[in-house]
């Protein structure tokens, strides 16, 4: 108990926050020059990967940690961005438009596809919903994947090439810069882009959270029924979820596009959008730094799994199983182990800890 | 016309192995609730064990009769899968039962992806040849070519089938099954012992799957350690489109689909004047699903669930 006080002062104290808070920026921003140094530039890619993640976890956290919608096809909305972005910025169609224009326009676009899913699925619950949203989101790749004939507007399995890099006015991000005696390669333009805008959704999640809307995706999240008798218009709210999710997911299609300079439509199977709801769930629904956490750990457990080969070879003088296979199969045991351990995510909300604490799953088990 | 006939019949073989396995994702969500994401893999270690079995008898070189060896290599992959339905169960999904839904699903996705790749491991990526073990001898009738196998796969499916029905609604364990499904908490109370009862739900499923496993290897000449996602996910389909928890519409559902993809696979070509070609059969299946639950929200013989258990 004494403890727990202690703790709580201790985070109310507002210097304290400030120094973290300025901590953490500094680590942020000094992150590639660390990693570069240390680990090498692949892992500056990883990371502005991992800050493309975290983006998509946070938008599907709307839907499914907020409102509480089950949705498995939540990539769908990430491809619709990144092919927004590929064909109006490549050589395919020979239209080059502006990032600053395609950005917000893709944002539009994949919030109109997000009602598009949102509209028949108002009725359905649970599972039902889920199953309908991996049915949308194969769709989705099986027409990118054929749409090359009779009229070639995705190229299909080809994918899309030479897609223009990211350019903010004057500011080329695929071209190494100079900034006070500091050299910035091309990743890093990216990453602090990436990073530039994960604040920005940060900030929309949490301002969302409080709000209310948020409150109102609680309360069609605990109990459909009760809210609407409460007043909540469930079909707006849901269809709300629907759009807002799927607009963050079409701004990181569009970065992914620019930053991938390559899209085809093997980068949006279904096994993206189970990755996606992994970051979700295993960090903490609806848990802000938790999702955060999920999508940064899954992104970097696989690449940091290559490492097994070279691991073997210390251990045991020799590889006895090729990395490639053995890296997916610890992949999945994390998977289990983690939430056998954790059932509610690595770091989830303070409230939903409490409830489950308190209600032994009375809130827990939502049987639709 | 021919086509149609012919279509409806290679729908009809692959809609009940999707019948099969749709049985099983149904069966364990009507008690559980939980999506088992990992059905799709037992049925893919079905085919794989089958396969091993098989291509051990032929290349012992003992001069055995193609049914006779199909069968043993039955009775093996049989045991196996129902015990690793059994391990699942009792290893990724029991201790959570009281968790929130989710997390259930996760490792059910886990489960997925350790079994896919331990398979990849075991039986390497390479596509496998499955032995044709059944004589192909075809049957006309009007106008739709009919082989043995495909006959044979439809008759076993149904009595399979029918077996379970008889079953669920005839025998003291089918009965603590439904109890189970309606209420685990009530029936634990009237003396059914619940984790018995879920325990047995997932051998049978999984018993179902290895038929399913070595009918699709079969039917379509060819095993994979991948085999067994897409089928997982088409069966789900199969099970949702149905109502899922409902057996009957499990079976429904199955053949539905099956038939709606060949069907779809064979006319939507002429139907857009060939704008769309049979790439589109997914498509076509899935505009389907999201048709029929518009219109009944719960599936096609679901029963209409009250807004709130």
């Amino acid at each position: 108990m004494f403890l727990a006080d202690r703790r709580q002062k201790l985070r109310r104290d507002p210097r304290l926050v400030w120094a973290a808070t300025i901590a953490l920026g500094v680590l942020l921003v000094a992150l590639p020059f660390v990693t570069d140094w240390a680990a090498g530039r692949a892992w500056v890619r990883i990371a502005a990967f991992a800050l493309l993640y975290v983006m998509l976890a946070l938008g599907l956290n709307i839907v499914v940690g907020y409102a509480g919608l089950l949705d498995l096809g939540y990539v769908a909305f990430f491809a619709v961005g990144a092919y927004f972005y590929a064909l109006l910025a490549s050589p395919h169609f020979d239209l080059h438009l502006p990032f600053w224009l395609l950005l917000p326009a893709g944002a539009a676009v994949t919030c109109v596809f997000g009602v598009l899913l949102g509209a028949p699925t108002l009725r359905l619950r649970g599972d039902y919903l889920a199953i309908v949203t991996l049915g949308f989101g194969e769709i989705i790749r099986i027409f990118l994947l054929n749409l090359n004939a009779p009229v070639n507007i995705t190229n299909g399995p080809q994918g899309v090439n030479l897609i223009d890099p990211i350019r903010l006015g004057d500011l080329s991000l695929a071209q190494t810069h100079t900034v006070l005696g500091f050299t910035v390669p091309a990743v890093y333009n990216y990453y602090y882009l990436f990073l530039a805008l994960v604040l920005g959704v940060i900030f929309v999640s949490v301002r969302l959270e409080d709000s209310r809307i948020g409150r109102a995706w609680a309360a069609i999240r605990e109990d459909e029924v009760a809210a609407a008798a409460m007043g909540i218009n469930t079909r707006d709210v849901k269809l709300l979820a629907f759009a807002m999710g799927a607009s963050f997911g079409g701004v990181s299609g569009g970065l992914f596009a620019g930053f991938q300079g390559f899209v085809s439509p093997e980068s949006f199977t279904i096994i993206e959008s189970i990755m996606i709801l992994c970051m979700v769930v295993l960090g903490g629904m609806g848990h802000i730094p938790g999702v955060i956490l999920g999508a940064v750990l899954l992104v970097v457990l696989p690449e940091a799994l290559r490492y097994l080969g070279p691991l073997q070879q210390a251990l045991f003088g020799r590889v006895l199983a090729d990395p490639a296979d053995l890296r997916l199969l610890v992949f999945g045991l994390a998977l289990i182990l983690v939430m056998l351990l954790r059932p509610s995510g690595l770091w989830p909300s303070a409230l939903r800890r409490r409830e489950l604490a308190a209600g032994g799953g009375a809130a827990a088990d939502g049987r639709a | 016309m021919d086509i149609f006939l012919q279509q409806l019949v290679n729908g009809i073989v692959l809609g009940s192995i999707y019948a099969l396995v749709a049985l099983g994702y149904t069966m364990v969500y009507g008690i559980l609730g939980l999506i088992n994401f990992a059905h799709g893999e037992v049925v893919m270690i079905g085919a794989m064990v089958a396969l091993t079995v098989i291509q051990l008898l032929i290349g012992s070189g003992i001069a055995l009769p193609g049914p006779l060896i199909a069968a043993l290599g039955l009775l093996i992959a049989m045991p196996v899968c129902m015990a690793l339905g059994y391990v699942i169960e009792r290893v990724a999904y029991r201790p959570l039962r009281a968790a929130p839904r989710l997390a259930a699903l996760i490792t059910a996705i886990g489960v997925s992806i350790l079994l896919q790749n331990l398979a990849m491991i075991v039986w390497g990526r390479q596509y496998h040849a499955f032995p044709a073990l059944l004589p192909a001898a075809p049957h006309t009738f009007a106008g739709a070519t009919v082989d043995d196998l495909q006959i044979f796969i439809v008759l076993l499916a149904a009595a399979i089938m029918a077996g379970l029905l008889a079953l669920v609604h005839r025998t003291r364990l089918g009965r603590a099954m439904r109890a189970t499904s309606q209420n685990p908490a009530v029936a634990g109370l009237m003396g059914v012992n619940v984790n018995t009862v879920i325990s047995i739900t997932f051998v049978i499923g999984s018993a179902l799957a290895a038929v399913a496993g070595i009918m699709v290897a079969a039917y379509y000449g060819i095993a994979h350690y991948f085999m067994g996602f897409t089928l997982g996910l088409k069966a789900f389909t199969a099970a949702v489109l149905g109502g899922i928890g409902n057996l009957a519409g499990a079976m429904l559902g199955g053949l539905l689909l099956g038939v709606i993809e060949s069907l779809g696979a064979g006319y939507i070509g002429p139907l857009t004047g060939g704008f769309l070609g049979s790439h589109y059969q997914d498509v076509f299946a899935f505009v389907v699903l999201i048709l029929v639950l518009v219109f009944r929200p719960s599936g096609l013989l679901g029963e209409r669930v009250a807004e709130r258990s």
